[in-house]
């Protein structure tokens, strides 16, 4: 069983494409879109060196937010509902090359399965595949039935969240 | 509204915000120091230049906010495609109102950032990233006390540094020389062998001190559309090698080249060998050395023609015949205008780079028409040469065949035409126009190998085969 409420993993593990908010050194909320990966306990994205300036900005302020807001990337599910999941992230970069692959590609072959045929071609993008892990454990989930955010969320407080 | 250097190409308007998007996601940082983002509905409005929100829980601060658009089109079993995001920042207004039927909420704009693989396809958005993943890596070398750099595995790295594939280059005249020789009676293995080690490594190292004097010029840096064909190995320009070993990479090959190059040169004959020898890495160093750097000055197509083409057929032919023939000369032209016909379109698409590195080639001068005219009169009379040589027993009648690379040659300057200004689209007739120069190489060799075995069943053989 996950850290998060189930209605909450179906929607992560489902989505193809999230949007990741980090806040940057002037205070400004910046978003980037990124497929989110869900290992039970935190929520994992990765992000290419050649994208890394939300990299900065976490080690910076480790406050994010993850939404996932668009039916379209989670078609499949039978009840589409819209979540935004605020948490700490930790960026893990010890290892470019290869750090990820050991915990983010299992994960993302499973939601994009022609990322083995795009790492195959690695001599082609050796920048792109130099990559970043984003962990981002989760603190206070906000879930929006039916993906009606016109009506209040129902707000989950996890461990570590401030109340 | 301003769009935010570098990261986007092209501002977006309002209107196609409408048009491009299904629904708008807030962006607030709450008390907490958390961002909060809530998605909901929306209508841009161009002409006041604001978007009209409809009203969402929990509400955002009056003030300052983000508004974000994200879109993809799912590929079931693949990923995805079609991405593009906006952000913008601006100001809300009227956020605290009650959320009555028909309210909305005003959000102004005034700066954005964001990409759409349709205007800034993804390899050129990932090449746009590089100076920011080269700052990040010196940033965690300072911080770690170890190097970070980037890492391919050593065998895709000399793959990548030497771009040996494009070893057909050499591989086409050198076999045609020899298939010549052949058939003028003169033929050995290891001569054959010897001639195709030394100008292999005439070409490996050639590509190399390029790409050598591409980096120090700061042609890599200024071309952000490299392609497959194009733009160099990269190699330094991304960190994955020193300058250093790269240079010293260019020497090994060039010593190889001398090596095998005097011994053939001391062997067979030394003062022809040894000048074809010394003319060809004269033009391999001064292509991009400078003081002449004559691919700066729009020469490099003909040193490409004269070294692929003349030089390493007469070459390969006068090692194994000890002597010169007329018909290894003239077979070496429509090869090596072909080669140059490669060189040619690949720079095509580096002209911007090219040129913002001083680097005036032809297609830095030439407006596109004019380009694409040439390349279709070089074609032309590179198979006219073919024709004529052939029908005129200039080169064996077999060569003929050489003529049916000609649809090829229509599709690479159809290809020209609808992708002249798109680096990626362009890559598959790059791929194309390499091909003809393979294939049509590959003709003319088996038509001497034909004629040559003609030779040996025939005497005379019939005329069509000799």
């Amino acid at each position: 069983v996950g850290v998060l409420p189930p209605e909450v993993e179906e929607v992560l593990n489902a989505a193809l494409v999230a949007e990741l908010t980090v806040v940057d050194e002037r205070g400004r909320p910046v978003t980037h879109p990124l497929i989110p990966l869900y290992d039970g306990e935190r929520i994992l994205m990765t992000s290419s060196v050649l994208f890394s300036r939300k990299l900065e900005r976490i080690k910076a302020n480790p406050r994010v937010s993850v939404s996932v807001t668009d039916p379209v990337s989670a078609a499949g599910l039978e009840r589409f509902r819209r979540v935004t999941i605020q948490g700490d992230a930790t960026v893990v970069d010890d290892d470019l090359h290869a750090g990820w692959e050991r915990t983010a590609l299992p994960l993302w072959r499973v939601k994009e399965p022609a990322i083995d045929f795009f790492l195959g071609k690695r001599v082609a993008l050796p920048l792109f595949f130099e990559r970043a892990v984003i962990e981002v454990v989760p603190r206070r989930v906000f879930v929006w039935e039916d993906a009606r955010t016109d009506r209040a969320p129902r707000m989950v407080a996890l461990a570590g969240a401030d109340r | 509204v301003k769009a935010a250097p570098q990261s986007q190409t092209r501002p977006v308007t309002l209107t196609e915000l409408n048009e491009r998007f299904e629904h708008a996601v807030v962006v607030s940082v709450g008390a907490g120091g958390y961002p909060m983002s809530v998605a909901t509905g929306f209508r841009a409005d161009e002409e006041r230049g604001v978007i009209e929100l409809d009203p969402f829980q929990p509400a955002a601060p009056d003030g300052e906010v983000a508004v974000v658009f994200s879109h993809i089109r799912p590929q079931p079993g693949q990923g995805y495609d079609e991405r593009r995001y906006v952000q913008f920042w601006g100001t809300l207004a009227g956020a605290g109102r009650e959320a009555g039927p028909g309210a909305t909420l005003t959000f102004t704009p005034t700066s954005s950032q964001g990409w759409d693989e349709e205007d800034v396809p993804f390899f050129e958005f990932s090449e746009r990233g590089v100076p920011q993943a080269l700052a990040y890596m010196d940033r965690l070398s300072q911080e770690t006390g170890r190097p970070v750099r980037p890492k391919l595995s050593r065998g895709w790295l000399f793959l990548r540094a030497t771009r040996l594939p494009f070893l057909s280059a050499t591989v086409v005249p050198v076999g045609l020389g020899i298939a010549i020789a052949g058939k003028d009676g003169a033929f050995s293995w290891w001569l054959a062998l010897l001639t195709l080690i030394g100008a292999c490594a005439v070409q490996l190292g050639l590509n190399v001190a390029n790409d050598v004097f591409d980096t120090m010029s700061g042609a890599d840096a200024a071309n952000v559309t490299p392609t497959q064909f194009s733009g160099g190995s990269r190699v330094v320009h991304y960190g994955l090698m020193r300058m250093r070993s790269l240079a010293l990479l260019g020497i090994g090959f060039y010593a190889v080249a001398i090596a095998v190059g005097l011994y053939l040169a001391f062997d067979r004959g030394f003062w022809p060998l040894f000048g074809l020898g010394v003319a060809g890495v004269l033009i391999s160093v001064f292509y991009t050395a400078p003081p002449l750097r004559l691919v700066h000055r729009g020469l490099g197509e003909i040193c490409v023609a004269v070294g692929f083409g003349p030089l390493m057929v007469l070459g390969a032919y006068y090692v194994q015949a000890q002597r010169f023939t007329g018909e290894a000369l003239f077979a070496s032209i429509p090869v090596g205008i072909l080669i140059a016909l490669v060189l040619y379109m690949n720079e095509v698409p580096d002209r911007a780079g090219d040129a913002a590195a001083g680097k005036r080639t032809l297609p830095v001068r030439l407006g596109r028409d004019a380009v694409i005219a040439g390349y279709a009169a070089a074609a032309a009379v590179a198979y006219g040469l073919v024709a004529v040589g052939a029908v005129t027993g200039l080169l064996v009648r077999p060569a003929l065949v050489a003529l049916a690379t000609i649809p090829l040659a229509r599709r690479v300057v159809a290809g020209l035409r609808a992708n002249y200004d798109s680096p990626y689209t362009l890559m598959g007739h790059m791929a194309t126009n390499i091909k003809l120069h393979a294939f049509t190489g590959l003709l003319l060799i088996a038509a001497y190998a034909v004629a040559t075995v003609a030779g040996h069943l025939w005497h005379p053989p019939p005329v069509f085969l000799r």
